[in-house]
């Protein structure tokens, strides 16, 4: 057995078991988006208003055919579930993306050419910290109209100040060691002094706040789509399908409690397996956040 | 002490700059945004009744110029009259605020004590099953998105038991739900900090002296570590500030609490810019305000903090 696969073994043996059931269901939350087509019974929006507010099947007066019911429009929550999943993993997918690599480029940029550049870009962060994204994406969303390219770039704002400062602490500490001195001394220029020597000596770091931002992404657009504000309707999105099951909680209480029960165990799953990440991995995250 | 006296002044500006940037950027963004009497009046306004609309309320002049008068304005209590129905917009949010404050007072004080608590307790049975249980709670409540636990508490409390009201904000009783709605998540991120800060506060030498003259653990942590552990949670406070406010949002939706954050959801439905501006200013001034004093106290407590550190960190 070579070294190299004996220490895999080894990493795998050591995975604690809820790490195991967390990335389990975050990986089936990623193949329920991929396969939303192939996954839901009927389309989402397939409505039959003979069979409106069908319980669960496992409840008394369910049906087989709806395993976990129907809406009030008598549309399949296997199906809105799935398509939900698919909506909301996407959209917080891509505004994590943005936002970590928008984050990481200020705080590069600050670090490396600090002065003015770097005033700026704190100044920025500072503004984010004062005005938190929820209030942005509100206002912005009712002004600007909602657009979904305009919703993902106000769901990326979540945390992006984060990446910031920790990217342009990161390049402001690692500066004053040796080898990028020695990288200066050669001549190389400074987008490649900052790609290729500092973006990949802090790329765990910024990997294990991306992982610990998720939950607070996927927050952003359900709370915004349960307010009403983020994905319209005839879309889907969890917060969404939470927000129009709020209405019928007397009768109907699965339509707003199975949507709930994905985004949480979704956030619980995220924020579990990031903790474990960074304990592993990164030792420079604050463990206070 | 000339040198934190500097420091404050210094955290002050930036303070009162971050503000000023902020909502001037929300103002410029939304005016840029379209002219609002498009959106207010009916597409079948004859223009000049949509000029004398425009020009009642300011709407014809330009960006800059509104800006200024809005920020002159400002200076001597007028925030605007709401486009929705006439009043002043200040008023609005006079009347909002309290109650947001109360709701956000209750839930952090509930917060506070139940984290702390909880938090305390683990890192005082590090590594222990005990350890683990609670935090494994903390990392449920603090997972647990609040307009989800907004209707779990609905569902069990108002229309299972019957025994406590869901909407408006007329009696104490209708205070208990949307708190603890707000109070949990909360909780369950200060649990895990005060578990953090504790554990290293207890590593350090002058607990183990404090523990070798003969004092309690539970002595030395209130005598000792608590205190040493004030600044930083104050700090992790101000961060949370924001997070608790955006949580209020929410809260006061699900419950019909009728504070800012609903005053912002309901105005932004009506496009009632004034009122708009209005409770993003209030909102703004309310976190640079908490941050500003957490800094401030920790300059005057730690003789660490400096004038480097002050232009030097993001935070």
């Amino acid at each position: 057995m070579s070294l190299a696969a004996s220490s895999t073994t080894a990493r795998t043996a050591t995975l604690p078991p809820t790490v195991i059931v967390c990335i389990g269901w975050l990986a089936a939350m990623v193949i329920v988006a991929l396969a939303a087509d192939l996954l839901a019974p009927t389309h989402y929006t397939t409505q039959d208003l003979a069979a409106r507010f069908r319980p669960p099947a496992f409840l008394a007066g369910g049906d087989a055919r709806h395993l976990l019911g129907t809406d009030h429009l008598g549309r399949d929550m296997v199906s809105r579930l799935v398509y939900a999943v698919r909506t909301s993993i996407l959209i917080a997918f891509l505004g994590t993306l943005i936002g970590a690599v928008f984050g990481t480029l200020v705080g590069l940029a600050a670090g490396r050419m600090r002065g003015l550049v770097d005033m700026a870009a704190m100044m920025a962060t500072d503004m984010q910290t004062a005005l938190p994204s929820l209030f942005i994406a509100i206002t912005f969303l009712a002004f600007f109209g909602n657009h979904i390219l305009l919703f993902v770039v106000l769901v990326s704002l979540e945390g992006w100040e984060r990446y910031a400062r920790l990217a342009r602490g990161l390049a402001v500490s690692e500066q004053a060691s040796d080898y990028i001195r020695a990288v200066e001394q050669l001549g190389a220029r400074s987008s490649r002094i900052v790609f290729r020597h500092l973006l990949p000596n802090i790329l765990a770091s910024l990997v294990v706040q991306a992982t610990l931002n998720f939950p607070g992404t996927i927050l952003l657009e359900t709370s915004l789509s349960f307010l009403g504000l983020g994905v319209q309707p005839p879309g889907t999105s969890l917060g969404l399908m939470l927000g129009e099951g709020r209405r019928y909680l007397l009768n109907a209480w699965w339509i707003a409690v199975l949507p709930g029960v994905v985004i949480f165990l979704t956030t619980l799953a995220m924020s579990l397996f990031g903790d474990w990440l960074r304990d592993r991995l990164d030792p420079t995250v604050d463990p206070a956040r | 002490m000339p040198s934190t006296l500097l420091a404050i002044a210094l955290r002050a500006v930036r303070a009162a700059v971050t503000l000023l940037l902020c909502v001037t950027v929300v103002f410029v963004a939304l005016r840029a945004a379209g002219d609002p009497s498009e959106q207010l009046l009916p597409a079948e306004t004859p223009p000049d009744v949509r000029a004398e609309y425009r020009a009642a309320w300011g709407l014809d002049r330009p960006i800059p110029i509104q800006y200024a008068t809005w920020l002159a304005r400002i200076g001597e209590g007028d925030f605007g009259r709401s486009f929705a129905d006439g009043g002043p917009a200040f008023d609005a949010v006079v009347e909002a605020l309290p109650r947001t404050l109360l709701l956000g007072g209750t839930a952090l004080s509930l917060a506070l004590v139940v984290g702390l608590t909880i938090g305390v307790a683990a890192a005082l049975r590090h590594g222990t099953a005990l350890d683990r249980g609670l935090m494994g709670v903390a990392v449920l409540g603090y997972s647990m998105p609040v307009f989800f636990l907004g209707i779990l508490f609905i569902l069990f409390f108002v229309l299972h038991l019957r025994i406590l009201p869901s909407s408006g904000a007329t009696t104490p009783w209708h205070l208990i739900l949307p708190s603890v709605t707000l109070a949990l998540p909360l909780a369950g991120r200060i649990a895990r900090f005060a578990r953090t800060a504790t554990l290293e506060v207890m590593g350090r030498p002058f607990v183990r002296a404090a523990r070798a003259k003969g004092l309690g653990r539970i002595a030395v942590v209130v005598r000792h570590a608590l205190p040493n552990a004030a600044i930083p949670l104050l700090m992790f406070l101000g961060i949370e500030i924001g997070l608790t406010l955006s949580g209020a949002v929410v809260t006061e939706t699900i419950f019909a609490w009728p504070g800012l954050g609903r005053l912002l959801v309901d105005s932004v439905a009506l496009r009632d810019l004034p009122v708009v501006q209005a409770v993003i200013l209030t909102v703004t001034a309310i976190i640079v305000a908490a941050n500003l004093a957490v800094d401030v106290l920790h300059a005057l407590v730690d003789p660490k903090v400096d004038l480097a550190r002050t232009l030097g960190s993001g935070r």
